[in-house]
């Protein structure tokens, strides 16, 4: 089961370097044991979203006292394992990375087991048979940030009796978080037949597909109740063509989306978005954690899942100032 | 213009059927100060592919091909919004993305007509590491602007018509004068047809060719910066992407050889419109995304059999009705017209 999440995870991220999601913010854990170093082999810096999560991985390494060796792979495999290789000659004491692809990892994976260095992946998963390669993966659940967006709509419309017309905004087609939020929502709101989604689209995770598809959307469906966008970006193009419409963003049609960067949270805090499923990149202060524990050798489980929350309006207000990405 | 029947046929079909699905769709009303229907959507999303193809259809003519505009899209618009980012005058900021463009698109016609390198090699070049340059200029990240003076560009209406409309009609205008009613478009077709003798018989065949790329990369860098004022926004990685093979396509759809030495604007417009009619219909009536690909392909796959002359005349023989060289035949004609 946790190859087939890997599995399916994987394969979305590769195609999905600008808005996918990842990690999470958790508690920085304190200093203090024998000094440890930790050989980080990131993907590259290919968006927004991998910016943050290099700096948090970097910043919390610092605030835990961990000696980093941070390894930029430029979206290239074989840079990953050269990284991976010298890190091993190295003797660090635990290597982390974000695979660039999920296949092809065994040889190297061997090597560092071998060389008695534990690895934890972050983010992205690797496609191998032998889980013992690694200690644990540390990164979003998907389907769990759908369900979130689709609790939050139950809530919101339960006291209405009236139909509810859901228009979906889908990430790239077949990426695991296009394929996790729609279904995670899907399971949610499926439990009451007032929910229909009257039509579903992909928009690639852009603003500028996210528009095209919502100004097609409003033509053939005079009657749009909510939007679910599966990430900010597309959400913000589809305020564009609901303004352009004569309609309100937050109003005439509520917005859900997932990922929470900077920009879509000035929306939700302007009332132009009405809730956010975080997906954070922050998954540095857990990572920290995690690689304490597995130096020390204690047990950690396969599956983490980074710590994430959500976001009202009011929340995004407050929450807005001390956005870092 | 008989070489325009088929793609018109085609684009009416595919209006056609989006009103049996939506039978409001031709409706055009005036809504917030603008015109709203999904035949402006057409004409509107449809503008940056319009100019990328026109820019393709120069290039075509000459024999080449030119696969690097989708990251000159995403160039143009990621240095006009760093500029006004960084408060830049709106003239400073298309004024430099443009100019950056000529340059790149120059480059290319060096590479090509200079070097003699194969253009699809290099325009390789550039399309692989534009998407890098588009990506450090933006420094890996989505640049947001607020400046209604961009917006206007891509995203703004005037007289409530979307102002891009007005750019791809002065750009067609232009284009069509300079090569229909001067010498330019026979020079173009004498240098796709045969480089060698071109120059032989007089023409500056390499002058010619750089010109070419340059047009295309130009065109391509307004249409970068339409796309980027439509969302306010700057995208390195996604701009523009795969926008170079449906330029190829509409230019093929409309009627240009991709061997060279002829082209139709009209022609490249229609496919153009074709394609984004496509991309529209897909949305209105509903086909899930994961066979959105396939139901393209499919459509496309018909529009070439349909203009394919020796297609049409075996699929005709086969009835029985229509003499089978007929509109072979005929297509010929016109090829040498």
């Amino acid at each position: 089961m946790l190859k087939r999440i890997s599995a399916l995870v994987i394969a979305g991220l590769t195609a999905l370097s600008v808005s996918a999601c990842g990690g999470g913010s958790g508690s920085g854990g304190g200093g203090g044991d024998d000094a440890i170093t930790m050989g980080f082999s990131q993907v590259g810096a290919e968006s927004g979203w991998r910016t943050a999560n290099t700096k948090s991985v970097q910043d919390s390494a610092k605030n835990a006292g961990i000696t980093l060796k941070f390894s930029d792979a430029q979206q290239k495999q074989e840079n990953q394992i050269k990284a991976i290789r010298s890190f091993i000659q190295q003797k660090v004491d635990v290597i982390a990375f974000s695979p660039v692809v999920e296949s092809g990892w065994d040889t190297v994976l061997k090597e560092a087991k071998d060389a008695k260095i534990p690895v934890i992946l972050t983010d992205r998963a690797v496609d191998s048979k032998d889980t013992t390669l690694y200690k644990t993966f540390l990164g979003s659940d998907f389907i769990e940030e759908g369900k979130k967006a689709g609790q939050w709509l139950v809530e919101e419309y339960k006291d209405s009796t009236d139909p509810v017309n859901i228009v979906e905004l889908q990430g790239t087609t077949g990426s695991a978080p296009a394929n996790d939020r729609k279904a995670g929502f899907q399971e949610i709101i499926g439990a009451d037949s007032k929910f229909k989604i009257i039509a579903s689209q992909t928009g690639d995770f852009t603003r500028a597909k996210g528009k095209e598809v919502m100004e097609a959307f409003l033509k053939s469906n005079p009657d749009i109740d909510v939007l679910y966008a599966h990430n900010d970006d597309m959400g913000l193009g589809a305020i564009e063509a609901i303004e352009g419409a004569g309609k309100v963003p937050g109003k005439d049609i509520k917005i859900i989306t997932v990922d929470a960067v900077k920009d879509g949270m000035q929306a939700l805090a302007d009332g132009k978005i009405n809730y956010i499923v975080e997906c954070s990149p922050l998954l540095g202060p857990q990572l920290m954690d995690l690689a304490k524990k597995v130096v020390k050798g204690e047990q950690v489980p396969a599956r983490v899942v980074t710590e994430e929350t959500t976001f009202t309006q009011e929340q995004a207000k407050d929450a807005l100032s001390s956005r870092q990405y | 213009m008989r070489r325009l029947l088929w793609p018109a046929v085609v684009l009416v079909l595919l209006l056609a059927l989006n009103v049996f699905f939506t039978p409001s769709f031709f409706s055009i009303q005036v809504t917030e100060g603008h015109l709203y229907g999904s035949l402006i959507d057409i004409l509107r999303f449809g503008a940056p592919l319009i100019l990328v193809s026109l820019g393709m259809t120069l290039v075509i003519a000459t024999g080449g091909i030119d696969l690097s505009v989708g990251s000159v899209v995403a160039i143009s618009g990621a240095l006009a919004c760093l500029q006004i980012s960084e408060d830049a005058s709106l003239f400073t900021a298309v004024a430099a993305a443009l100019g950056l463009c000529l340059v790149l698109g120059a480059w290319n016609g060096f590479l090509v007509a200079t070097v003699g390198i194969q253009p699809i090699i290099a325009t390789l070049v550039l399309m692989v590491a534009g998407r890098g340059l588009a990506q450090l200029i933006t420094g890996g990240q989505i640049i947001t602007v607020n400046s209604p003076a961009y917006k206007l560009i891509g995203g703004g209406y005037w007289l409530t018509v979307p102002f891009g409309i007005f750019i791809v009609v002065a750009v067609l205008a232009i284009t069509a004068f300079l090569t229909r009613r001067l010498a330019l478009g026979m020079l173009i077709e004498s240098v796709g047809g045969n480089a060698e003798a071109s120059r032989l018989a007089g023409i500056r065949a390499r002058g010619i060719v750089i010109m070419v790329y340059a047009f295309a990369a130009l065109c391509a860098g307004v249409a970068g910066l339409m796309i980027s004022s439509n969302v306010s926004s700057a995208d390195g990685n996604n701009a523009g992407l795969w926008i170079e093979l449906d330029a190829i396509l509409a230019v093929v759809i409309g009627g240009t050889s991709l061997s060279g030495g002829r082209f139709s604007l009209g022609g490249t417009v229609l496919g153009a419109l074709i394609i984004q009619t496509l991309t529209t219909t897909i949305y209105s009536i509903g086909v899930p995304p994961e066979t959105t690909l396939l139901f393209k392909a499919l459509v496309v796959t018909a529009v070439c059999l349909i203009q394919s002359p020796s297609f049409r005349a075996k699929a005709f023989r086969r009835r029985g009705k229509v003499p089978s060289a007929g509109p072979a035949a005929e297509e010929k004609v016109q090829v040498t017209a």
